[in-house]
């Protein structure tokens, strides 16, 4: 949409913009317009079009499995099921191959991480105007439709994946045993507040590395499909050749979504691990 | 990057999702895969099973071939030698027999001469009495040379 009244610049910024509900300063509750009245809203806003995509992800993902689940057969499996056990013999291939201890829940979740982020990965493959363009018509200022390039959606799951490893890391190994892992290693116990921090610091980077790298790669991606999109209001020349980038860049885009899917499920199971395991 | 309630509301979702998972989803097509695994296990055992029985069968069916096989072969040599034994003794009974009626024959034979014989001289004799008493007549008494004319009937 990058006509004559908005510049490359709004277009973009339009684009990058979620769709915030919550409390103007003001007192009244609505939509933002815009980045400056979001972060006008403080903390207690939230973004519907995130929430509303990933749930409904999700929940396609869970349906679709769980109607599966229901029908499976020891017998011949139908055409569904093949795929959807394919996908949990994979699943259940790298659980065993990372996760060396006993826990029922760590392969569901990694499903769970693995499905749900390949599907919010996956709406990136959608004409980046195709929502937003259609959200303007009926009214809504932004739609952002690739809940992975919302930083609350990825922090969101690997700030919960976080809480996991600190429970299991006190279960596993009691406070104690928790703390003498951050305190007393890699040096000497006398050197402690150095090792505590080193560990600290090791133990924080680890969920927001994991929340950086797939936000990162999917809003890069985003922003290069706009950017080409950005093309096509340029003459026919440019149009074609912006209509080739893009399929070039999508194309290489569906091995970016299944990578960081993967990725992100991959260091989920080995936090997991290494919170199960028995230092030293 | 701004943050808000988003933040907890994905984490909440994200908890939720994963209990869902764990509960209805896992499970029971882990179960299916597991149930599979084993039926197909348990298929192929038997297959084995099944083709080493064959195997076995084939081994014993060949042995009872064989062993019918000799059976028959020494039947077939018993009866030929039985059969040979029966005409053995069917040709020497019949040579016995024959015998037996050889030698019955000529004794009948000889008694017949003996008897042919026996009725010529008796005949001869009386001719030759006969004879005599022609010569005679006249001069020898019947009475009176009776006993001489015995006598030579006997000697004859």
């Amino acid at each position: 949409m990058a006509t004559e009244s908005h510049s490359s610049g709004e277009y973009i910024k339009h684009h990058l913009q979620n769709l915030t509900y919550g409390q103007f300063p003001d007192g009244t509750w609505g939509f933002a317009h815009g980045a400056a009245e979001a972060k006008s809203m403080g903390f207690w806003a939230i973004n519907v079009d995130s929430m509303l995509f990933s749930i409904g992800l999700g929940l396609l993902f869970l349906l679709l499995f769980r109607m599966v689940a229901k029908k499976a057969t020891t017998g011949i499996p139908s055409g569904l099921q093949n795929f959807v056990e394919w996908i949990i013999e994979f699943i259940d291939g790298s659980v065993r191959g990372s996760f060396s201890h006993q826990n029922a829940m760590v392969a569901p979740l990694a499903l769970t991480v693995f499905m749900w982020v390949f599907l919010m990965n996956l709406m990136d493959l959608f004409p980046v105007d195709w929502f937003p363009y259609a959200a303007t018509l009926s009214g809504v200022p932004h739609l952002k439709i690739v809940p992975s390039t919302d930083p609350n959606v990825t922090f969101g799951l690997s700030l919960s994946i976080f809480f996991l490893v600190l429970y299991y890391s006190v279960k596993m190994k009691g406070a104690g045993g928790f703390f003498s892992e951050l305190a007393f290693q890699p040096f000497p116990k006398f050197l402690f507040p150095v090792n505590l921090l080193l560990e600290g610091v090791g133990l924080i980077a680890k969920p927001i590395s994991l929340a950086l790298r797939l936000f990162g790669n999917m809003y890069a991606g985003e922003m290069i499909f706009i950017l080409i999109a950005l093309m096509f209001g340029g003459g026919w020349v440019l149009a074609v050749f912006g209509g080739a980038l893009q399929w070039a860049w999508a194309v290489f885009h569906i091995l970016i979504i299944t990578l960081q899917a993967f990725i992100f499920m991959t260091l989920t199971i080995v936090y997991l691990d290494m919170a199960h395991a028995e230092h030293h | 990057m701004n943050f808000n309630a988003t933040l907890i509301g994905q984490s909440i979702t994200f908890i939720f999702f994963v209990w869902f998972c764990m509960k209805f989803v896992w499970p029971p097509i882990m179960n299916a895969l597991e149930t599979r695994k084993k039926q197909i296990a348990d298929g192929l055992a038997a297959a084995d099973r099944g083709k080493h029985e064959l195997e076995l069968a084939a081994k014993k069916a060949g042995d009872n071939m064989r062993d019918a096989k000799a059976q028959a072969a020494e039947v077939i040599a018993q009866a030929e030698k039985r059969a040979a034994q029966i005409i053995e003794e069917a040709k020497v009974a019949a040579k016995e027999e024959g015998d037996r009626q050889l030698a019955a024959a000529q004794a009948n034979i000889a008694q017949e001469t003996n008897r042919a014989r026996e009725s010529l001289r008796e005949q001869v004799a009386g001719l030759a009495v006969a004879g005599a008493e022609k010569i005679l007549r006249r001069e020898v008494d019947a009475q009176t040379h009776a006993d001489l004319l015995g006598q030579l009937k006997a000697e004859l």
